[in-house]
């Protein structure tokens, strides 16, 4: 059970960071394409369309197509409707050359889920990622001054700490971006506020204990400065159960972009992330249940693979749970 | 336990004050005042000043701290923008609804957590144990918005069983006491299911874990040579002392369950506090935002406050330290 959570976790996140990296292979259609909505919204997941390419420019998507000898017959909502070959840019000698594959269903404006969901996913994972980043340095240099910085600076960082995971953040993150109006950048800075007093509540914890050992004591005592005790010593030695705790909170920050997300004050539409996703699904979730549930199981997996590695990582890492 | 109680006291005041401070500098820390928000709205320049000259927003940072902290201490959380009401009244109003859905939602994470993690701790690495660590792993797996959409799409589409959304159905008003108290039952069940699984992953690990640490003790192995029942042994000896830390984990989940409680209502259209934020939010109504935030605060502020007070009672040690 140990290694196997490590070996899922990894396997997951790897498949993961890799979908994420080819999705520009992996989506044939464009994420933003609309070529015509109409015709295409609220299609289930495995809709095939024709797409016929009109001599004004614009797309026709077709349930259906014939050819005939002088043009096409196509079924295009609910109608029939014949044109002729001089009409259509992208004939074939048995159709025409161009299809769209809605692999997830399509949304209301004939967008390709998939797509979305790929182009989508970078943004979620990325955001949940650096936001973990930045609260792993913050907590560590939060953590690190309460602990090494004397009683006085210890309680008053404390307390604020305190404060802070007293805070209802989802109230508060809407607050800030309701205030912010953030994008993306702006967005993992206060995702990151709302996360890093764990990290700096643990790496306190580690830092006091492991102060007064023998070896941290040794190192003072053959002349080292206060700063090299801190960063060849004191650090590495804190460092593994930090390590596990950031990768619970990668998981966390995720779900947490995507309720703020869902909400409408993360990511702002066209772009889309996996939770504005789901926010959009969830007007139509009694007509067309793909769209929701799709990116709500991205998001799920996800968090499954940060948290399957974080449970992994402390099981074979930190010998106290054994 | 006067003098502990008494110093809980204090600290918990301090950190409230300390949170109020927070909300509010960091409210004011955000580029514009809160009249910005009402940009694009049919709003002029005179108009704007009389109304940061009617909010205080004109005068300096501190004064508008002191005075707010003032008010604060009144009770008095200012008036609501969109609604032109004292936002106590407001909140007051709501809260009753969320308190109701927070009720329910306990008891179904409780009652998942407490069945599953006696379960599993009773069979400790055995197949049962793994299947559950493999649901409390999903469960806390989940965006809490996602259960909710999923459970409307099955049991209010698929399979139309209960009510989607709002807390009474439309002819409500026309029913007898017992069938609107039936009705509302109705309407409870899947917020409540929604929001109890999505916080009973962690609470369901805790058990597991409290309660094997506690089964591994000498006086369980003593109960078992007394010659008591299994049974006995795991729910009277066992659980009782393993459950006692679970007091701790019911305040420090207090947070989670509001953050959960506003998404769920939002999808279930129930009309408790976070619907109400919703409403803030698209009415871009920012002192009432930041008065819910103030009370969320207080609320775990509190929930603090009787956690710990109750593993005082529970436990001496805690109240001598």
């Amino acid at each position: 059970m140990r290694s196997r959570s490590l070996l899922w976790g990894g396997v997951l996140a790897g498949l993961l960071a890799l979908v994420s990296a080819a999705a520009p292979w992996l989506a044939q259609n464009d994420p933003d394409e609309q070529l015509d909505p109409a015709a295409a919204s609220y299609r289930p997941p495995g809709t095939r369309l024709e797409a016929v390419r009109l001599a004004d420019g614009t797309w026709r998507l077709a349930d259906r197509i014939e050819r005939t000898p002088d043009g096409l017959r196509i079924e295009r909502l609910g109608r029939t409707e014949v044109l002729p070959a001089g009409r259509v840019l992208n004939l074939t000698p048995d159709g025409v050359a161009d299809h769209r594959f809605y692999l997830l269903g399509s949304d209301k404006f004939g967008r390709d889920l998939w797509a979305r969901m790929l182009w989508g996913g970078r943004i979620s994972l990325a955001a949940g990622l650096l936001a973990a980043v930045l609260s792993l340095v913050l907590g560590v240099a939060i953590g690190s001054a309460a602990a090494l910085g004397g009683r006085r600076i210890d309680t008053v960082l404390m307390r604020i700490v305190d404060a802070f995971l007293s805070l209802p953040y989802i109230p508060l993150l809407v607050t800030l971006s309701a205030l912010f109006r953030p994008d993306t950048v702006a967005l993992v800075f206060i995702l990151a506020a709302s996360a890093w007093m764990t990290i700096s509540r643990l790496v306190r914890a580690e830092l006091l204990s492991l102060k007064e050992r023998e070896f941290i004591l040794a190192a003072h005592a053959i002349g080292l400065g206060p700063f090299a005790v801190f960063w060849r010593h004191l650090l590495p030695n804190a460092f593994t159960p930090v390590l596990i705790q950031s990768m619970l909170l990668v998981g966390q920050l995720i779900l947490a972009e995507s309720g703020l997300s869902f909400l409408g004050m993360g990511v702002q539409p066209p772009t889309a992330t996996w939770g504005n996703l789901a926010a959009e699904g969830r007007e139509s979730i009694s007509w067309a249940w793909w769209l929701a549930t799709f990116p709500g199981a991205a998001i799920s997996i996800a968090v499954i693979a940060f948290n399957l590695l974080g449970d992994g990582l402390r099981d074979a890492l930190d010998p106290r749970t054994r | 336990m006067a003098g502990y109680l008494l110093r809980r006291l204090i600290s918990s005041f301090l950190l409230l004050l300390l949170v109020a401070t927070i909300i509010f500098f960091l409210v004011h820390l955000a580029p514009g005042d809160p009249t910005t928000v009402l940009e694009g709205r049919r709003i002029t320049p005179e108009q704007r000043e009389h109304l940061r000259h009617l909010y205080g927003l004109d005068r300096p940072l501190g004064e508008q701290y002191v005075r707010w902290l003032g008010a604060l201490a009144r009770g008095d959380l200012g008036i609501s923008f969109a609604q032109q009401r004292p936002i106590t009244t407001i909140i007051a109003e709501a809260f009753p609804a969320t308190f109701l859905l927070a009720t329910a939602a306990i008891l179904v994470e409780y009652g998942v957590a407490l069945l599953l993690g006696i379960a599993a701790a009773r069979r400790r690495d055995g197949t049962a144990d793994h299947l559950i660590r493999v649901v409390s792993l999903l469960l806390s797996s989940q965006p809490s918005f996602w259960i909710g959409l999923m459970l409307i799409l099955l049991f209010a589409h698929v399979w139309p069983l209960l009510p989607a959304s709002h807390m009474h159905s439309i002819d409500a008003d026309l029913m007898s006491p017992l069938g609107r108290a039936l009705d509302l039952a109705r309407h409870l069940i899947l917020p409540a299911v929604a929001l109890g699984l999505y916080n009973a992953g962690p609470t369901l690990r805790f058990v597991r874990g409290s309660l094997i640490e506690v089964m591994g003790m000498d006086y369980i192995r003593t109960a078992r040579a007394k010659g008591l029942s299994e049974r006995r042994v795991v729910w009277v000896h066992g659980l009782r002392n393993a459950l006692t830390p679970l007091v701790q984990l019911f305040a420090l989940s207090f947070p989670s369950l509001l953050n959960g409680a506003v998404l769920t209502e939002i999808i279930f259209s129930w009309p408790g506090l976070g619907r109400l934020s919703l409403a803030a939010i698209l009415s871009r109504d920012y002192p009432l935002m930041v008065g819910i935030t103030l009370f969320g605060a207080l609320l775990v502020v509190l929930g603090n406050l009787v956690a710990d007070l109750l593993q005082a009672a529970l436990d001496p040690r805690v109240r001598d330290a």
